[in-house]
């Protein structure tokens, strides 16, 4: 970790008691959703991360206090620093405030949480299904949503499988 | 047909209506401008430089499913475009074929998942598989000359 | 099966302009089949007679869900997932997904590893830039240029079967190194591209860069800031077109980027021709870093001997019985990870391309993110293409060269 991105990490743990934590290099923060907007603003306009790299989250089903982490990662181009932000929710009717505001680049990247993981961003300008199809029930990156297997076909099942298969029809 | 055995070299070649219908569709089957994924740009590759599909009447792509005679459905078939792709099948004029390129399209191949379509064969009737992941272009066109085998053995009688 | 539906304007209505609920602008649907889409990419344009007035893309038609596969494989086993994402750019998607995977469990990579990797991701993006090239001057319609373009990259991906069987999804690259070390032959056939392609680039310019037809469809079209750049997140030739000299292999080196001396091409115009020239002067950039690599590649091996994480070569099987447990093992249940999260990134060839990692433990990777660069740049195309002509709009999406599987996952 950097002297700078040091100094950052203490001053986000002052302002919005952040709790921060290092792995093999990568500085992690973790946030409350309350404060979500502010310290993104805090982010880009004190701390120079101009650039919205990732949104993104992970779903700890079974556990439901939080379910869900989102992660956001941002990079300065100043400090050549990467960042990231991790935003507890519970599996309860997740939802969190847009930073679409803040970075645009994040409009799309919001979209894709919502539609494959369901947590909904309060306050955003288009928040419709991005690419799984528009009528499509449920969202499939969550862990309580099935993989959708296929058996595959040996000799002693092929017959069985070929009957349930719905071929198409000229 | 014994008949140029008995008249002599006159000029003139005999033969029956379907043999001369299927060597004609054969050798101007123009396939549909269509990729979906990595397949795509294996079948540009056989249609460059070094590959050369045009040697077999088939370097004329159409970007229009109303011009075109064969599908080849080059890569994996997403459930958001499983519609689109049955609708530009349904635009094809008669006759038309469809190849299956790579594994993907084939049987789903290493994507066995919620989002894609397990065999494009559950869309659209196939005509030849072709495997590979992506097939190489002498794949492809060894899946495009097998489709030749295929409709010059048509019978008259399924054409109604 | 489910039918197209059809989109109304009720539902777009807060991204269309009011004049079109009136009617007086026309909605027009491009795509998902499209000669010029560049794969299965769909845009609605709202038109004002010729005029772009608003572009809204949509993407999907081609979501794999890997993702999620990936979350139902050992970490070895899903690699072979990540060269189908974006298949212009197999070799980097191995690349990225190893780095992540060697950092999470701290595997270190021996240095001719690191150089064949250099190799390889450098070739691979030169051949990436010959098709984008070949592809977006064909929707340009100068076809010739795809013709010379795929002869030379056929010479690339002859050198991608030689080491790995495969033209394109080489899955070459594994967590500790590369698959296994190359044949001899491989470096007279890197040697003999590295000769050739300077004059082949020089070819391409002499057909395009003063060629009036190209630079009138090109000089002025597709504009973008750099303070937009930033803003959306958009990286590599596109943000380089518009004058910033933003590249991860400069500002974050990895694979040992650092030792080599190349430079960051920049365009200040930010627009299509821009971008063209960027990427030119890459690709000459990427033979300039495979000529010194080629010189520099030691003798040694090619795999990390870390036996808890990296299978052990075929000859020790038979003598040591420490290595068949351990080859039973990493092939039946995979090696652990911690509980712990790490995000690496590279530079591809169109941008930022980054892995986000979760371990929780076990054999499997409990999330597996993929930051794509397509992703990012194609939120752009509003931005890019609002008032041009829709001939114009083939150009763009050629420009930011989209690779429909990059963004769809």
């Amino acid at each position: 970790m950097s002297e700078t991105l040091e100094q950052i990490v203490k001053d986000m743990k002052e302002r919005f008691a952040v709790e921060s934590s290092v792995y093999a290099g990568d500085t992690t923060l973790l946030l409350s959703p309350e404060y979500l907007q502010a310290a993104f603003q805090t982010l880009r306009d004190e701390y120079h991360f101009n650039m919205i790299v990732d949104v993104t989250a992970v779903d700890y089903w079974p556990q439901q206090e939080p379910r869900f982490h989102v992660v956001y990662h941002i990079y300065s181009m100043l400090n050549n620093d990467i960042l990231r932000v991790r935003v507890p929710l519970n599996g309860n009717g997740p939802h969190l405030p847009t930073i679409e505001k803040i970075y645009p680049g994040a409009n799309w990247k919001e979209r894709e949480v919502w539609d494959l993981f369901g947590i909904t961003f309060d306050g955003h300008s288009d928040l419709r299904r991005i690419v799984m199809p528009y009528d499509w029930q449920g969202h499939p990156l969550r862990k309580d949503y099935p993989l959708g297997y296929e058996e595959v076909q040996f000799t002693f099942n092929a017959a069985e499988i070929d009957k349930r298969k719905p071929y198409a029809k000229d | 047909m014994g008949l140029e055995e008995k008249t002599g070299n006159m000029g003139v070649v005999t033969t029956t209506l379907e043999t001369v219908v299927n060597w004609s569709r054969t050798n101007s089957m123009w396939p549909l401008l269509f990729g979906l994924a990595c397949c795509a740009i294996e079948m540009m590759g056989a249609q460059a430089s070094n590959y050369d599909l045009s040697r077999f009447g088939m370097e004329l792509n159409r970007a229009s499913p109303r011009q075109s005679d064969l599908m080849i459905v080059a890569g994996r078939v997403s459930r958001k475009m499983a519609p689109v792709l049955r609708q530009l099948y349904d635009q094809m004029p008669d006759p038309k074929w469809v190849l299956a390129m790579g594994d993907c399209a084939s049987c789903g191949g290493v994507f066995n998942n919620y989002a894609i379509v397990q065999g494009v064969d559950e869309v659209v009737p196939v005509d030849v598989y072709v495997s590979g992941c992506p097939p190489r272009p002498e794949g492809l066109i060894h899946g495009i000359l097998t489709l030749h085998e295929k409709v010059k053995k048509e019978k008259i009688t399924h054409w109604a | 099966m489910t039918n197209i539906r059809e989109v109304t304007v009720d539902e777009l209505r807060h991204l269309v302009s009011d004049r079109a609920m009136t009617g007086e602008t026309m909605l027009l649907n491009m795509g998902p089949q499209h000669p010029s889409t560049h794969g299965v990419l769909r845009l609605l344009l709202e038109l004002d007679g010729e005029i772009v007035v608003n572009c809204i893309p949509d993407i999907g038609f081609l979501h794999t869900g890997v993702e999620k596969n990936m979350e139902a494989k050992t970490y070895q086993k899903a690699e072979v997932m990540t060269d189908r994402l974006d298949y212009m750019n197999s070799v980097g998607n191995n690349l990225v997904y190893c780095l992540a995977v060697e950092k999470l469990v701290g595997l270190d990579v021996p240095v001719r590893a690191q150089v064949l990797r250099v190799i390889l991701t450098e070739l691979q993006r030169i051949s990436s830039h010959l098709l984008w090239l070949g592809t977006s001057c064909l929707d340009l319609a100068a076809m010739s240029v795809f013709l010379y373009a795929m002869r030379e990259r056929e010479m690339i991906l002859g050198v991608m079967e030689m080491i790995s069987g495969q033209r394109m999804m080489t899955t070459y690259i594994r967590p500790g190194g590369v698959w296994r070390d190359v044949p001899s032959e491989f470096v007279p056939a890197v040697q003999e591209i590295v000769n050739v392609m300077p004059g082949r680039i020089a070819e391409y310019e002499s057909m395009l860069t003063k060629n009036m037809l190209f630079t009138e469809r090109t000089q002025g079209i597709g504009v973008i800031s750099a303070e937009d750049c930033a803003r959306y997140g958009l990286s590599g030739p596109v943000i380089r077109g518009a004058g910033v000299a933003f590249d991860l292999r400069k500002a974050r080196p990895y694979s040992g980027y650092e030792q080599y001396d190349f430079e960051v091409p920049t365009y200040d115009t930010g627009d299509i021709f821009g971008r063209y020239m960027v990427r030119m002067e890459e690709m000459r950039q990427s033979v300039r870093i495979v000529r010194q690599a080629l010189s520099r590649l030691p003798a040694g091996p090619v795999l990390s001997d870390n036996r808890k994480f990296v299978p052990p070569p075929r000859s020790e099987i038979g003598v040591s019985m420490e290595a068949l447990i351990h080859h039973f093992k990493l092939w039946t249940e995979g090696f652990n990870a911690p509980r712990e999260s790490v995000f690496a990134t590279t530079e591809s060839p169109r941008g930022i391309l980054g892995v986000f990692l979760e371990g929780d433990g076990g054999p499997k990777p409990y999330r597996v993110h993929y930051v794509t660069p397509s992703f990012v740049n194609l939120q752009s195309m509003p931005l890019l293409t609002r008032q041009h002509f829709v001939a114009d709009v083939v150009g763009i999406i050629g420009s930011i060269d989209i690779v429909l599987g990059d963004a769809d996952r």
